[in-house]
């Protein structure tokens, strides 16, 4: 009994650490940004009259309607890029189809406000693209014009997310479903139209529903983009123009959150009842069809075409780069590395401060989404899940809303010297690890299923206590997966910007996606900013393979691929 | 529907397929009669699903032809074929009703919607489940999803009907049940099946003759009956019921590359006096209406059964006995 106790009395304690770090650094600033948006300006009593304001301001209201305009276009153009490759891949004998595959981490590599301004050079007025047409055929294209820009830019960076739910679905029908319905007569588009479509349909709107949200959160990409009338782009000018006292700001951030939370359920509503989980004992995926030479010419044109459209942020950000003056010319009108010494240079203080915060925050993430793992797998404390539930409802809060918070909440914490908590860089690595906490949270859970416990069991039965069990047995065999887990944070809090961008009070704290977003706003900048853009590509490339070779070294180290 | 349409037969000749270095199909050569119940019986990996989903199109051979009606099949895609399949898992689209289940082959063929309506209703009857047309297949047992299964594939009136292991997916109880009803419904379509089974009794129970397949090629084509009597090889001798194998080294002589093959109730024990088959009673087990002796006879064990009468000395373990055979029972098989 008396060693029972202090068991879960170890475990209790652990608990209620992390429910106060998430109470502390989730719960409060979150509440805090709805408090204050409920309440009169200047701390009266709750009240609805902000709501009232925003909904009676043209601005906010046409701003809000632009952007589920957008999220919602969209989620149109990045359904017409995936349908046609997911159908491919899925469908027939592709060679193209890996090629295709490795397309869906892309959009971790690069978030689309780095590419922006590169885009805005290769597809805009006076962009290559257009500057060609005009010369060849004479019309020009307004693809980046307003909000189609944030529409086209969003599209080609976030396709992959529902191209890769929708693979997913598609590749786990059962084969039957399909032969069924062609032995009963049915073939070809109509065939995938019937059967396969409505069948992989959750996962299409799971992807559907990520992109929208997404992109409904996004500040970056529409300000670098010079749009303003969008409703996460209001909060952040309204916070940093007319100050933390206004109520606007954070009304809208209520907004958002109300947004990406009635999304989320809404999908969930449509989801409901609709487990088709086909694949049977002894069934294989879709059956899959030689293409014929025209065909396999077609499907490679459509596959090359978009490879295209997803590689021109990368390739613009390479040009700008190295070149010197790149402006109504197709082409840089010459190349220098000019840029990257400067940036290697004086501004090398936003790659140190980038690897400094990504590894505290995945470090942070790693700790404590392993221990909310194993506390809901293996053990029977009270309340546990509710730690779980807490740290996934990040995924609600867009980044901006939660730097607001943390502004709004700890602006009056003083320090010793009377500088106040929310100026201190360490509250920028707090935020980045509650935005990654959700992603390290899943690794971890996958790392800990993989565990049979009768592996713990055994050490306990030799005579190891629990404490020495999670560090003889269960850390080591986590270590493959949370490994990943550390570097997928570490790669994606690199380039996090929308929570950053209101909490950096000095260029000698801000992180190299900050940089990059003040240098690519003037035409001086956009050489050095672009060569930020490309050192943050090529450390988040490096460190996705990382994250692979440890997932696979870790699978083969437990003898666990086949 | 209703009227029996004209039956068809099918036709398979030389056929051989692989997959990759996998030979599946060797040679097969097989007539089915029209208006025939007709079973693929075979273990697992014999090749008869693979035959079954060439009839259907859904499999190439390299070589050979399947005629249905006398007609040559193989530029037909699968869904210009006018085969019914009923699937193992049975198939049936989650995201559809019952009734839209039934239908989806009348839409395929752009029937008129009175057309559509008609031919549901009356395939729905027939299986016993009009009451579920509105329903979601996932709110049906695995019976009933069975029957929508076949009532969806039978509302095409399809030239032959292919039931790929039906029974599987069922528990023991039904599977008596819905084999009856679907020897019933056969008969009463005059539809030209096919049944894939590796289940000997199900074959034996419903079905007019069996093709008995081992290692992609057909062993032997007859009557459930024609097959346990006059087996001929050792694979469908022991494949259908139990038998027992004897050869030269078991004391006995017997003609080059045969063996001998006799049924454990077609023997009775003896005295060991003037018998050429005899050795020492290794087990004895009490099945009720039989009395089951393990024999070992030269380096062999064979089986006999005797039929189990109140009162009547049974033999122990240990003892020597002789093997009784009357001449008619005697087969001599190849391999």
């Amino acid at each position: 009994m008396a060693l029972a106790g202090t068991r879960s009395g170890g475990q209790a304690v652990l608990a209620l650490t992390i429910a106060l770090f998430l109470g502390v650094f989730l719960v409060v600033p979150v509440a805090t940004v709805v408090y204050v948006a409920f309440t009169e300006k200047g701390g009266g009593g709750l009240t609805l009259v902000n709501f009232l304001d925003f909904a009676r301001t043209d601005l906010f209201v046409r701003s809000f309607w632009n952007s589920v305009y957008v999220s919602a276009m969209t989620v149109v153009w990045a359904s017409a890029l995936a349908l046609p490759l997911a159908y491919l891949t899925t469908r027939f004998e592709f060679r193209g189809a890996m090629l295709v595959q490795t397309l869906g981490f892309l959009p971790l590599v690069m978030p689309p406000f780095v590419g922006a301004v590169a885009m805005q050079l290769l597809f805009g007025r006076n962009g290559s693209v257009n500057l060609l047409l005009d010369e060849w055929f004479d019309f020009k294209i307004g693809f980046m014009e307003g909000l189609n820009g944030v529409i086209f830019l969003q599209a080609i960076h976030y396709f992959p997310f529902i191209l890769v739910n929708l693979s997913a679905a598609l590749r786990n029908i059962d084969r039957s479903m399909e032969e069924a319905a062609q032995n009963l007569g049915s073939h070809g588009l109509r065939l995938f139209r019937r059967i396969a479509l409505p069948l992989a349909l959750p996962g299409f709107i799971a992807g559907a529903s990520l992109v929208f949200v997404k992109v409904f959160d996004d500040v970056a990409t529409p300000l670098l983009l010079n749009v303003k009338e969008m409703l996460a782009p209001q909060a952040y000018l309204r916070i940093t123009s007319i100050g933390i006292d206004d109520p606007m700001g954070y009304v809208i951030s209520v907004v958002l959150i109300g947004v990406a939370v009635a999304t989320m359920w809404a999908s969930a509503q449509v989801l409901k009842g609709k487990d088709y989980a086909t694949t049977q004992r002894g069934g294989g995926g879709l059956a899959r069809r030689k293409l014929k030479p025209r065909e396999s010419a077609l499907a490679y044109a459509v596959v090359i075409l978009i490879l295209a459209l997803v590689l021109a942020p990368h390739v613009g950000l390479l040009l700008l780069s190295f070149a010197t003056v790149w402006s109504f010319s197709p082409l840089p009108d010459g190349y220098t590395l000019a840029h990257y010494a400067r940036v290697l240079g004086d501004s090398s203080v936003y790659i140190k401060n980038t690897l400094l915060y990504s590894s505290l925050a995945a470090g942070i993430d790693v700790v404590i989404g392993g221990a909310i793992a194993y506390l809901v797998l293996r053990t029977k404390l009270p309340g546990r899940q509710w730690l779980d539930w807490a740290a996934s409802t990040a995924l609600a809060v867009p980044g901006i809303v939660l730097g607001i918070g943390y502004l709004r909440a700890f602006y009056g914490v003083k320090m010793p010297d009377g500088t106040p908590l929310a100026a201190l860089w360490i509250v920028i690595v707090l935020a980045i690890a509650i935005r990654r906490l959700p992603y390290a949270l899943r690794a971890a859970y996958a790392a800990l299923q993989q565990i049979s416990v009768s592996l713990e069991e055994a050490a306990e039965n030799l005579g190891a206590t629990k404490a020495r069990t999670v560090r003889r047995i269960v850390i080591p065999l986590m270590t493959g997966g949370l490994l990943a887990g550390f570097v997928t944070s570490f790669a994606t809090a690199a380039v996090e910007l929308s929570a950053v961008l209101i909490l950096v009070q000095s260029n000698s704290d801000a992180p190299l996606a900050y940089g990059l977003y003040v240098l690519m706003q003037t035409p001086a900048g956009r050489g050095a900013g672009a060569a930020l853009g490309v050192i943050a590509v090529v450390i988040v490339a490096i460190c996705m393979g990382l994250a692979q070779l440890a997932a696979d070294r870790s699978q083969r180290a437990r003898g666990l691929d086949i | 529907m209703s009227k029996p349409a004209r039956a068809v037969g099918i036709e398979i000749a030389g056929v051989n397929l692989s997959y990759g270095s996998t030979h599946v199909l060797k040679n097969v050569e097989l007539s089915v009669r029209p208006g025939e119940f007709f079973a693929f019986l075979g273990p697992s990996g014999c090749g008869k699903t693979t035959l079954l989903r060439l009839i259907a199109g859904f499999a190439q051979a390299q070589t050979g032809q399947v005629l249905l009606d006398g007609q040559d099949v193989a530029p037909l895609p699968p869904w210009k074929r006018d085969v019914g399949m009923v699937f193992q898992s049975y198939a049936l689209w989650p995201h559809m009703t019952v009734a839209k289940n039934v239908a989806f082959g009348l839409e395929e063929r752009r029937l008129p919607r009175t057309e559509i309506d008609r031919r549901v209703a009356e395939a729905l009857d027939l299986v016993g489940l009009s009451d579920y047309a509105g329903r979601r297949p996932a709110q049906l047992s695995g019976g009933q999803q069975q029957r929508v299964a076949v009532a969806r594939t039978i509302a095409i009136e399809p030239k032959v009907l292919l039931l790929d292991e039906p029974l599987s997916n069922l528990d023991a109880k039904m599977r008596v049940s819905v084999r009856r009803e679907l020897r019933a419904l056969q008969q009463r379509l005059g539809l030209t099946t096919i049944f894939v089974t590796h289940d000997q009794e199900e074959a034996n129970t419903i079905c007019d003759r069996i093709a008995v397949m081992d290692a992609g090629t057909i062993r032997q084509v007859g009557t459930p009956m024609e097959l346990y009597e006059n087996p001929a090889n050792l694979f469908v001798a022991s494949f259908l019921g139990s038998a027992n194998i004897l050869g030269d080294g078991d004391g006995i002589s017997v003609p080059a590359g045969k063996r001998l093959v006799f049924r454990p109730q077609h023997a009775t024990l003896s005295s060991v006096d003037g018998v050429p088959l005899r050795g020492p009673v290794t087990h004895r087990e009490f099945l009720g209406a039989t009395v089951r002796y393990g024999v070992r006879v030269g380096g062999s064990e064979i089986l006999i059964e005797t039929p189990f009468q109140s009162g009547a000395e049974l033999r122990t373990v240990g003892d020597m006995v002789g093997v009784a055979l009357p001449p008619e029972r005697m087969l001599y098989l190849p391999a």
